[in-house]
């Protein structure tokens, strides 16, 4: 049976709508007091765009919701979308030295959406290019967050840059490929908006290599960025594969974000394959557009999941229902339509390895199944646009974690395509301190800050730095140091 | 369980808890509901010539969230006729025999004090508080704290008053003043029975920015306006002290300002005072507060060993010392106690930036003391340098985590040495002068 939309417009909505809706200014105020306002604050540490977190939230308490909103934007561009998608449990909030009093701790994406709102509410320009232009001109290959976050510091340090993307709007993931109900499409553009607004140029329906050659862009521009990001969904390689009811995850996540939420084609039992944080992001959506049966497939056991803890209790919320230590091997088919999956028990052998039980298959049916396998490398493109440029083993680009600079001097790079695979809030930090790099390529001055260097720690004379420079997160220092 | 009645001056009371002269004694009803929630005594709200009040009469200083750390205020005296409050103030003690009924009063000629002496008298009031406090309002009509800030026209009405009084007279001292012993000392020169104090501090809490006007907002103005509540509790524990102190005062206190909770009414208590008055806390949470006053202040008299409330009174008043008789020997150094230490580290920019850059920030693992409670790889600790730390104590009253910074006594061996035995011992050749720090 082919599968159609389940929902009216109104419970589509509803049940799409944000699950951590803004705060009221006095829930605002009461959060905001909480926060110790620390010195060299761990909060700092852990945000890869090392935002003055401490700062910023005393801004909110001294109802200086623009300063605050300044803030948070001249460290990070994208200050409003990672507020609402931040995993900040293993990032700012896992670092917040109230867990060490056996307190919560302060709610700094809530506050970050905060004071970021109340610039788009009220449509303020906080940030200000400035007016005398050093006439170097970067191009940046990719619309996401990686670019957004380089265009954004290149034009305040006074650089043209132009954005070539590929898809009809700019922003990447954030536009097309977040849940719903924690990021909306319109708040991404929203993001886009203020990028243009510091004078940033964005080419949209231009594909780099067919419509316009590498060769073509360094004639006009001074320096290229790649922020290209990820590629398809790896394959399952097994048969039933290429029936119409089998998406890749992000596929149907950007199906939900370019048409109305109740004309999306659901199944009644569908099978998400995977368990990582896109993985969770598809299972939740399809029950929330009325999936009756909607279940994570799993090779490996609870423990082993990629997925935060957060995510998997999102999921379990909304009703996901999971299937772990086990393989789909068969796409069953009827009338040219999936009817089903076969299935197969895994184990973990003596030596860690995962081995599929002989004789252990079973069938279970599903009118959808959803391929969340994560992202191949963009190899292939890279090698055929930038011939020169080299790859690391796993495929991606290999750069200067500091600078973003790759082997060639005028090519930087950052997020997902150079570092694999991670946070929006990556990808955003990463673009940032390639446009520094670039800054020291044209001007060879160095940019630091904003924030005064011993608050990000200090020992002895020696500055530690913020999560800008090292990024952390906390639950890998737990399970490294404690 | 301790006893807490007192006796102030003849007043005798069940507990030293009284609401202060305040718009929550102004009525019979709310005095009813006073003494059915425990409270004491009422001082009623201040009798005299009825007034008009002005709208918008309130405002309040907020801090960190914390609503109304202060209070301010531009109501004036009772608008109710003095017939009316003196037949009410009747009718409580009736119903309340046990329970304290003090007459505020303000007025003007000395007839008119001896019309309200008597009346308030007749009325069966325990006592009377002479309002010579209040900030705003009356002073401009040469009451209140016009009374209040000149010690000879304190003596002067004081003595009208105790020309007939028959019972026990309090005299409601203002804390806008530069000495308060002067005014003290006056009231108790003429012959009052006891003081209390502080009234209200001058006041303006903020200014509305948009308007360009303070509030409270009176149709394009304001006033300066009466300020009480917790923020000027330190204020008024400080004159408490300093009258309890004077020889030349020497009659009992009733302590008023910024009381909210038994501990609060303790410290007042251990500074001098008999009984207590509270008003704001009232204004912010009602009568029913005065419960956990009672509970509190018995538990800990239980704990400290005390059978009496009138044990406590004045016990801290001598530990409170002119500054050359400290010693200069004596020597504290913050310590941290790094099981406990979150690493939020504004210890050490307290120190760095505001005190004495005596902590510094050092790495853990060369400490010793490991990735604890708040730390990440390459994030400092604090540590202090003890040869550079005064004991000034701002580190430990920065932490936000109990017991974490502790102040330790180090024994130096010296002996005790007040700047006074400081500049005699300099004086006569004994010892060199301390060398300036650098």
């Amino acid at each position: 049976m082919p599968i159609t939309s389940l929902l009216d417009p109104d419970t589509a909505a509803r049940n799409m709508a944000e699950i951590e809706p803004q705060y009221s200014p006095q829930e605002a105020l009461v959060e905001a007091h909480r926060c110790l306002f620390c010195f060299d604050a761990p909060c700092i540490k852990a945000c890869p765009t090392g935002i003055d977190i401490p700062g910023f939230i005393k801004k909110i308490a001294s109802h200086n919701l623009t300063g605050s909103a300044r803030t948070i934007l001249s460290s990070n561009i994208l200050g409003g979308s990672c507020a609402r998608v931040c995993p900040t449990s293993v990032l700012c909030e896992g670092a917040c030295v109230m867990l060490d009093r056996d307190e919560k701790p302060i709610k700094i994406g809530r506050l970050q959406r905060y004071a970021t709102d109340h610039v788009f509410d009220n449509d303020l320009q906080v940030l200000h290019p400035p007016e005398q232009k050093s006439g170097k001109r970067v191009a940046l290959i990719g619309g996401g967050p990686a670019s957004l976050g380089c265009a954004a510091e290149l034009a305040l340090l006074g650089h043209d840059a132009v954005i070539f993307e590929r898809k009809p709007e700019a922003g990447g993931l954030n536009t097309y490929g977040i849940a719903y109900y924690k990021l909306t499409p319109e708040m991404s553009l929203k993001e886009v908006e203020l990028v243009k607004r510091l004078g940033v140029e964005i080419r949209t329906g231009v594909d780099v290599g067919t419509d316009i050659t590498v060769a073509e862009l360094e004639k006009e521009f001074d320096a290229i960025f790649l922020g290209v990001g990820l590629g398809h969904t790896y394959r399952l390689d097994i048969p039933g594969e290429d029936l119409p009811e089998v998406f890749e995850a992000l596929a149907f996540i950007e199906d939900l974000h370019v048409n109305p939420l109740h004309e999306v084609a659901v199944g009644k039992r569908v099978a998400v394959i995977g368990c990582g944080n896109t993985a969770i992001d598809a299972v939740t959506q399809a029950k929330r557009l009325g999936a009756e049966h909607s279940v994570i497939i799993y090779r490996r056991g609870e423990r082993d999941m990629p997925a935060y803890l957060y995510e998997y209790g999102l999921a379990k919320r909304d009703g996901a229902e999971f299937i772990f230590n086990a393989v789909p091997v068969e796409v069953l088919e009827k009338d040219g339509h999936v009817c089903g999956l076969k299935l197969a028990r895994t184990k973990v052998d003596d030596n860690g390895k995962l081995q599929v039980i002989a004789g252990s298959e079973f069938e279970l049916p599903f009118d959808m199944v959803i391929k969340a396998l994560g992202q191949e490398k963009m190899t292939d493109m890279l090698k055929s646009i930038v011939p020169d440029v080299n790859l690391t083993r796993n495929g991606c680009i290999e750069r200067d974690a500091a600078t973003g600079q790759t082997n060639v001097p005028h090519i930087f790079a950052g997020g997902d395509g150079a570092n694999g695979g991670s946070e929006v809030v990556n990808a955003v930090g990463e673009g940032k301190k390639a446009a520094r790099g670039i800054h020291r390529l044209f001007t060879n001055e160095a940019i630091e800050g904003p924030i005064q260097w011993t608050r990000m720690g200090v020992v002895g004379d020696k500055p530690v730095g913020s999560g800008l420079d090292h990024p952390i997160r906390v639950d890998e220092h737990e399970t490294a140091f404690i | 369980m301790a006893d807490l009645s007192i006796n102030l001056a003849g007043i005798k009371s069940p507990n030293p808890f009284w609401v202060a002269s305040a718009p929550p004694s102004n009525t019979a009803y709310q005095c009813h509901r006073a003494f059915e929630a425990g409270w004491g005594g009422v001082v009623w709200k201040t009798i005299g010539e009825p007034i008009v009040n002005v709208s918008s009469r309130y405002s309040s200083l907020d801090l960190n969230g914390s609503r109304m750390v202060g209070l301010n205020n531009i109501e004036l005296i009772t608008d109710r006729a003095p017939e009316t409050n003196f037949r009410e103030i009747r009718e409580c003690k009736d119903r309340w025999p046990d329970h304290a009924i003090i007459a505020s009063l303000m007025t003007d000629t000395r007839e008119n004090w001896h019309d309200y002496m008597k009346a308030s008298a007749d009325a069966g009031a325990d006592g009377v508080e002479l309002n010579f406090g209040c900030p705003h309002g009356m002073c401009e009509r040469g009451m209140g704290s016009a009374v209040g800030q000149n010690p000879d026209v304190i003596e002067t009405i004081v003595g009208w008053v105790m020309e007939v009084a028959e019972i026990p007279v309090i005299v409601k001292l203002t804390p806008n003043i530069t000495s308060i012993n002067h005014a003290a000392r006056a009231a108790s020169r003429a012959g009052a029975n006891a003081i209390s104090l502080i009234n209200t501090i001058n006041s303006i809490t903020q200014v509305d920015l948009d308007r360009m006007c303070p509030e409270p907002y009176v149709a394009g103005q304001s006033t300066h306006g009466g300020y009480c509540g917790p923020a000027v509790k330190p204020i008024a524990l400080n004159m408490v002290q300093e009258c309890a102190a004077d020889p030349e005062v020497l009659i009992p206190i009733s302590g008023i300002g910024g009381i909210s909770n038994w501990k609060d009414a303790a410290e007042f208590i251990a500074l001098g005072s008999t009984s207590v008055q509270v008003c704001t806390a009232i204004m912010h949470y009602g009568f029913r507060i005065v419960e956990d006053m009672i509970e509190g202040l018995n538990d800990y008299l239980d704990g400290a060993g005390m059978k009496s409330v009138n044990e406590l009174i004045g016990r801290a008043v001598q530990s409170v010392q002119r500054w050359e008789t400290l010693d200069l020997n004596y020597k504290r150094i913050a310590s941290i106690d790094y099981d406990t230490c979150i690493g939020c580290n504004l210890c050490y920019i307290a120190c760095e930036d505001g005190a004495h850059q005596a902590i510094a920030l050092v790495d853990p693992e060369a400490k010793g003391v490991g990735l604890g409670p708040g730390r990440l790889p390459g994030k400092p600790v604090p540590e202090i340098k003890e040869k550079e730390c005064v004991g000034c104590n701002l580190c430990a009253l920065v932490c936000p985590v109990d017991a974490c910074i502790t102040m330790i006594d180090v024994d130096n061996g010296k002996d005790r040495m007040s700047w006074s035995d400081y500049q005699a011992k300099v004086a006569s050749g004994e010892m060199k002068p301390i060398p300036a720090h650098p």
